[in-house]
């Protein structure tokens, strides 16, 4: 087979997004207009409103239209950003405002639950498979069914009475102390107290984080502890490890190879565990008021302003099949036996 | 000829397991110990719980004690007698929908991976795609167009466990429908109909009932994560998500019981479910492996 290069695999992988985006784009965009309720009349709920006044509000949201004009005009509109304005008060402010202020939260949210759920489940993982069949493996195994079944407000509510209230050591909401300012360059608040040198806001900012990124990192962890545990397993069972163990290589050096090999499915999973990942961030930042995208679709709901939640689900489409994207090119590149 | 096959009972993996020393069993045994006490608390509900769960029955905020078992909330309410009723709200919710999702997956995942072709490849791209969609995300643009009420959060929740059941069902088919018992039911020319509901599907039982545990666990998660959000229930319907909810302000002022209790028994029922999932799959890769 020609080997036509990792460029090309990135190319052909990325225009493979394009469909996934259009089928969720479709099934959102079906899924908000076939359901039964007018969602202007949601928006208003029992207040009488004047007949030119709905349709002033209808024209607003694009809904006077055919269906399949409004189906492409939307589409048109959020390939070029525009998500539509609001329904609800503050009513007419562009959703992508919101977007651009709220997003940046979730996304650093997700980082550090991402990061520390594959710490816990790599270092559970590995302990399980190198005492495997011991009580401390049925432990581990124990750990990632309890772990995953872990209701996310229940155990970051836990964690705040115990780390904010009863030791009082950790903030319980908000993403930095109102009391710092913080000029905002990427809206990733650890990042820009590192870019902008300001040490409070850095401190400030990695303790709002700390029980937010933990309650959803211990959450997801379950999943990688037991396949790197299985994994790990198998690959220390392999006849390269014995002829290593026969050599007399150091047990730790053993141990970081058999752990290499067995990340490599862990990538896979880490693509798949970003969708539980994001579907976590919404409840964990509604425990901890954190002001990401799920709070504000949460907001939302409230008020019924349903150009807002539909905004932010499309985004997160495009933002689920660009991680898929990632995970995926990430994967070719430390898998050589993958062909593309 | 005598060409039929004595269809196997969806249950009868899980009475095997019961009944075998295989390695699992103590796992499913507490986990059907777990499940068996909700669905006992659920149907018993009206003997079980003390007081009325949507009246006001003492003075707010009182601790747990013999009288009341796990305290009262803001307004008085029996937070046991809360828990109570709500095990059925959650049962009824994560049933039915598990039902409507297993009814629409399973025969369109049959379907699509005996078939093949233009079929397959188009359904096989929606339901990756809704697959790769943050499940919770979903249900809650769902469950907040239909509004609050049981039956709509159901309907959410059962829509995004449909591409469960379908790559499921649809991965084992491909895999079944190429062994020499199907190209047997073939030369005996039995309809195709048939050989995917009498020859696949029951060699499908024990998936579909670890596709089932699992999923059930999770939809348990959803369900309470749309009803924290208010999506589920309106009050005074007790429900334990929605109860976790009302009672974060108090929580933190010392108020334990009313978020403890809820929240401890999502993480029960779910975890029950699990540990019957785990418990079969186990069994499943081994009986794979021989």
């Amino acid at each position: 087979m020609a080997k036509k290069g990792l460029g090309y695999y990135i190319v052909v992988r990325a225009l493979m997004i394009i469909p996934t985006i259009l089928i969720l784009y479709t099934i959102v965009f079906i899924l908000l207009r076939i359901l039964p309720g007018n969602p202007i009349l949601a928006v208003v709920g029992t207040r009488n409103i004047p007949p030119e006044q709905l349709k002033h509000l209808e024209h607003l949201a694009g809904l006077d239209k055919p269906l399949i004009i409004q189906y492409f005009d939307y589409l048109w509109n959020v390939l070029h950003g525009n998500f539509g304005v609001t329904l609800a008060s503050p009513m007419g402010v562009p959703v992508i405002n919101y977007i651009a202020t709220r997003f940046p939260a979730t996304l650093e949210l997700t980082i550090w639950g991402f990061t520390f759920s594959v710490i816990i489940g790599l270092v559970t993982g590995m302990i399980a498979a190198l005492k495997r069949g011991s009580k401390i493996d049925t432990g581990m195994r124990i750990y990632s069914i309890v772990a995953y079944t872990l209701f996310i407000p229940w155990f970051g509510m836990i964690l705040q009475y115990v780390f904010g209230v009863i030791l009082g050591v950790l903030p319980t909401g908000g993403r930095i102390d109102p009391r710092i300012s913080l000029q905002t360059i990427t809206g990733l608040y650890v990042l820009d107290s590192i870019l902008t040198g300001n040490i409070p806001a850095l401190i400030s900012s990695i303790k709002h984080l700390i029980l937010p990124g933990l309650t959803l990192g211990i959450v997801l962890s379950g999943a990688y502890t037991r396949l790197v545990r299985n994994n790990m397993v198998d690959v220390l069972s392999m006849d390269f490890i014995r002829s290593y163990k026969a050599r007399g290589i150091p047990r730790y050096k053993i141990t970081w190879y058999a752990l290499k090999n067995a990340f490599i499915p862990v990538i896979t999973l880490m693509g798949l565990q970003f969708a539980i990942l994001l579907g976590g961030a919404i409840l964990t930042e509604t425990t901890f008021s954190w002001p990401g995208m799920g709070t504000f679709i949460v907001d939302r709901i409230e008020y019924r302003d349903y150009n807002s939640i539909q905004g932010a689900i499309i985004f997160f489409a495009f933002f689920v099949a660009v991680i898929s994207l990632i995970v995926d090119v990430i994967y070719a590149l430390l898998d050589p036996r993958i062909k593309y | 000829m005598e060409t039929r096959i004595k269809p196997k009972s969806l249950l009868s993996p899980l009475a095997k397991q019961l009944t075998s020393r295989l390695p699992g069993r103590g796992l499913l045994l507490a986990g059907l110990a777990i499940v068996l006490l909700f669905i006992g608390m659920a149907v018993f509900a009206p003997w079980i719980s003390p007081y009325d769960p949507t009246k006001m029955v003492d003075k707010p905020f009182l601790p747990p004690s013999l009288k009341h078992l796990m305290g009262t909330n803001r307004i008085g309410q029996d937070v046991f007698s809360r828990i109570v009723w709500g095990s059925r709200i959650v049962l009824y919710v994560v049933f039915s929908a598990t039902l409507l999702s297993m009814a629409i997956g399973i025969p369109l995942g049959l379907l699509s991976g005996y078939r093949g072709g233009k079929i397959d490849r188009v359904l096989s791209m929606f339901m990756d795609s809704m697959y790769s969609f943050p499940a919770l995300i979903l249900a809650i643009a769902i469950a907040a167009v239909l509004g609050p009420s049981p039956m709509n959060t159901a309907i959410a929740i059962a829509f995004v466990y449909i591409p469960t059941y379908f790559r499921m069902i649809r991965g084992q088919t491909l895999s079944i429908k190429n062994q020499l018992f199907i190209d047997a039911a073939h030369a005996l020319g039995i309809p195709d109909k048939r050989i995917m509901l009498r020859h696949i599907l029951p060699n499908l039982a024990h998936t579909i009932l670890v596709v089932f545990s699992l999923s059930v666990a999770d939809a348990i998660l959803t369900e309470a994560g749309l009803s924290f959000l208010g999506l589920s229930v309106t009050p005074p319907t007790p429900d334990w998500g929605y109860d976790l909810r009302v009672g974060q302000p108090f929580f933190l002022n010392g108020q334990w019981w009313l978020v403890f209790f809820p929240g401890l028994s999502v993480m029960l029922l779910a975890m029950g479910f699990a540990l019957i999932g785990e418990a079969l799959s186990e069994r499943l890769s081994l009986a794979q492996s021989i």
